[in-house]
C-alpha cells in the first residue's frame, strides 16, 4: 500500500476514532441513524460558532441585550451566526434525546455497555444544562422569565430547594450575577466537562467493540476508510448545509429587553422543560419537580443492572413481542395522558372537594395514584395478553414515560395560550 | 458481605483520599457560588408616604420597589410583594376585579394576598411595615414568607 502522504495522515488520524475494520452491519444507516456522530458534530459546530459569538457578547445586565442587537444589525453575518448557534443548540437537545432512545430500544445498554449508558445519561444532562444556561444570555423577556420560572421550580425541592435555587441564581432574583455565572457555565465549565465525558463515551464505545449489531453471528468486516468515513462525510456535509439554509430562513427569537417588573402572558420555560411545567399544573410541586423526576431517573439508571433479563443485544425492541408492547404502550400513554390532562383541567378538583386534607395528598398523592394505578393495570394486562417478559415490560414502561413526557411537552408548549389555559 | 471483603487497606486509603479531595472541591465551589450573591443588606427602609395619602379599601402600586401597599377597610396596612408564589412572575392588581392576577399561569390573590385561584399554593409574601410620625416605612430588603393570611400580619397606625 503506497498512499499519498495526506491521505495516509487522515487515515491514521481517523484510526484514533474508528478501528481499521468495522462490521458491515454496523455501518448501515438504519443501525444508528448516525445520531451519536451528528451530536458530536453539532457540539463542534456549537463550539466554533460560540467562540465567534464571544467576541461580541457582553455578559452584563446593561450590555447583553444591546450586544445581541449590535450583532444582529451591525455585524456582517452576525444574525446568521447567532441563528446557527441557536438552531444547533436546539437540534443538539433533540438529537441527543433521540440517541438515548435509540440505544435504549436497540438493547445497546447492557453488559459491557452499562457504564456507557450512565455516561450517556450524564452527557444528556449536561447538554440540557448547556442549552438552559445559554437560554438566559440574550437577556430578553423570553430568557428572563423562562429562567425565573425554571429556577423557581427548583425551590420546590423539599429541604434544600430554596438554598439551591438561590445558589443557582446567586440571589433571590434573576439578576446580573445570575447572568454572569450562567455565562461562565455556558462558555467554560460545561463545554470542558463535556469534552472530557465525550472522550470517555467514545472510548467506551470502542472498548465495547463498536456499536451493537442485530445479528452477531455475521462477522463480515469492511475497511473503515472509505466505507464508513465516506458515509460520515456525506451525513456531516448535508447536515451543515441544511443547518445553514435553515438559519438563513428562520431567525432565532428575540423579544424586548428583560423587564423584571412585567411578566409576559403566558410565560413559559424552555420547551424541553415544558413537560415539567405542565406536570406542575396538575401536581403539587414537590411531587412534580422532585419525587417523580427522581424516581424516573433512578429507574433509568437501574435498567441495565436488572437481574435475569433475556437480552437480545442489538435487536430492536428485543423481540417481536417487545415491538408490540412498545406500540401499545405508546398508544395507551398518549390517550391516557391526554385524558388526565383534560380531566384535571375541567373535572377533577381534589383540592376543592377536600379543602381540609393536606395539599400534599390532594394535589400530590392522589393525582400520582390516578396515573400510576391504571398504568400498573395496563402493564399487568400486557403481561397476560401479549405474554411479555420482564425486559419487554421494562421497555413498555419506558415507552409510557417517554410518550407521557412528550405529550405533556406538546400540550404545554403548543396548546396552552394566555393564562396557561388549555386551547386558549 | 462481598463489598466489605473487597475493601483492602490500600483501596480504602485510596478511596478515602479521592472522596476527601472531591468533597473539598465541591465545598470550595459551592462557597464560590454563594459569595457572588452576598450583596444583601439587612434592611432597606422605603418611605412610602403619609398615612393620609392612602384611602381605605384601596391598593397602591410601588412597582419599582416590587410591592403593593394595600390599605384594608379597617385602616390597617399590608405591604404585599409582587412576586407570585407559584413560579415567581410579577403579579398585577386589577382594580376592576379587585384582585391580584398573575399573567403567567393565572393564579389569583385577594387584597390580603390570599390565594383565590391555583396553581399558587401559598399567600403572597409580605414586607414589614413600620409607621413613625404618621409616615409609612416599608422594609424592602427581606420578604416575609407565609402560608396563609391572618390578622396579626396587619400593621395599624
Ligand atoms: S408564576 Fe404566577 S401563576 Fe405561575
Amino acid at each position: 500500500m503506497n498512499k499519498p502522504g495526506t491521505q495516509k495522515a487522515i487515515t491514521k488520524f481517523l484510526l484514533h476514532l474508528h478501528p481499521p475494520k468495522v462490521n458491515a452491519q454496523s455501518i448501515k444507516y438504519t443501525r444508528t441513524f448516525g445520531l451519536g456522530g451528528i451530536a458530536a458534530l453539532l457540539f463542534v459546530l456549537l463550539f466554533i460558532t460560540g467562540m465567534l459569538l464571544r467576541f461580541v457578547y457582553v455578559p452584563s445586565e446593561k450590555g447583553a441585550y444591546d450586544s445581541i442587537l449590535y450583532l444582529q444589525q451591525e455585524v456582517i453575518f452576525g444574525q446568521l451566526l447567532r441563528n446557527m448557534h441557536y438552531w444547533c443548540g436546539m437540534l443538539l437537545v433533540i438529537v441527543s434525546f433521540l440517541h438515548v432512545i435509540r440505544v435504549f430500544y436497540s438493547q445497546s445498554i447492557f453488559n459491557e455497555r452499562r457504564k456507557n449508558w450512565l455516561y450517556g445519561l450524564l452527557i444528556m444532562f449536561l447538554v440540557i444544562m448547556s442549552n438552559f444556561t445559554g437560554y438566559l444570555l440574550p437577556w430578553d423577556q423570553l430568557a428572563y422569565w423562562a429562567v425565573t420560572i425554571m429556577t423557581n421550580m427548583l425551590s420546590y425541592i423539599p429541604l434544600i430547594g430554596d438554598p439551591l435555587a438561590n445558589l443557582v441564581r446567586g440571589g433571590a432574583e434573576v439578576n446580573e450575577g445570575t447572568l454572569l455565572r450562567f455565562y461562565h457555565f455556558h462558555t467554560g465549565l460545561l463545554p470542558l466537562l463535556m469534552v472530557f465525558l465525550m472522550s470517555i463515551h467514545f472510548w467506551l464505545v470502542r472498548k465495547a467493540k463498536g456499536v451493537t449489531v442485530a445479528d452477531s453471528s455475521k462477522k463480515e468486516m469492511v475497511p473503515t476508510t472509505p466505507q464508513l468515513v465516506y458515509k460520515e462525510i456525506v451525513v456531516a456535509l448535508s447536515l451543515i448545509l441544511i443547518l445553514i439554509l435553515f438559519s438563513m430562513l428562520i431567525d432565532a427569537p428575540l423579544l424586548e429587553k428583560a423587564n423584571p417588573l412585567e411578566s409576559p402572558n403566558p410565560s413559559k420555560a424552555p420547551w424541553y422543560f415544558m413537560g415539567f411545567q405542565e406536570l406542575l399544573l396538575h401536581m403539587h410541586p414537590s411531587f412534580g419537580i422532585f419525587i417523580v423526576p427522581v424516581i424516573v431517573t433512578a429507574f433509568l439508571i437501574y435498567i441495565p443492572f436488572v437481574k435475569d433479563l433475556q437480552v437480545n443485544v442489538g435487536v430492536w425492541f428485543n423481540t417481536s413481542v417487545g415491538k408490540k408492547v412498545t406500540i401499545w404502550s405508546a398508544i395507551y400513554s398518549t390517550v391516557f395522558t391526554m385524558l388526565i390532562i383534560v380531566s384535571t383541567e375541567y373535572l377533577l378538583k381534589f383540592q376543592s372537594w377536600m379543602p381540609d386534607a393536606p395539599v400534599l395528598i390532594t394535589t400530590g398523592l392522589l393525582p400520582l395514584l390516578l396515573y400510576v394505578l391504571p398504568t400498573f393495570g395496563f402493564i399487568l394486562m400486557m403481561k397476560k395478553h401479549l405474554k411479555a417478559g420482564k425486559l419487554e415490560l421494562i421497555i413498555g414502561l419506558v415507552s409510557i414515560l417517554l410518550t407521557g413526557y412528550l405529550v405533556m411537552t406538546v400540550v404545554g408548549s403548543l396548546m396552552r395560550g394566555e393564562g396557561m389555559h388549555l386551547f386558549a | 458481605m462481598d463489598i466489605i471483603k473487597k475493601i483492602t487497606r490500600r483501596s480504602f486509603i485510596k478511596k478515602a483520599i479521592i472522596t476527601l479531595v472531591s468533597l473539598e472541591l465541591v465545598y470550595v465551589f459551592v462557597n464560590l457560588l454563594k459569595k457572588g450573591g452576598e450583596t444583601k443588606v439587612s434592611s432597606n427602609l422605603f418611605a412610602a408616604g403619609d398615612i393620609d395619602l392612602f384611602e381605605k379599601g384601596r391598593v397602591y402600586p410601588f412597582s419599582t420597589e416590587r410591592f403593593y401597599l394595600s390599605r384594608l377597610d379597617d385602616g390597617g396596612f399590608l405591604a404585599i410583594s409582587t412576586k407570585c408564589t407559584h413560579l415567581g412572575c410579577t403579579v398585577q392588581f386589577k382594580n376592576s376585579d379587585n384582585k391580584f392576577l398573575c399573567p403567567c399561569h393565572a393564579s389569583a390573590f385577594n387584597k390580603h394576598g390570599e390565594v383565590l385561584a391555583p396553581p399558587a399554593t401559598s399567600a403572597l409574601d409580605l414586607y414589614n411595615i413600620t409607621i413613625e410620625n404618621g409616615e409609612i416605612f416599608v422594609d424592602t430588603a427581606t420578604p416575609v414568607k407565609r402560608a396563609k393570611y391572618n390578622s396579626s400580619q396587619i400593621t395599624y397606625a
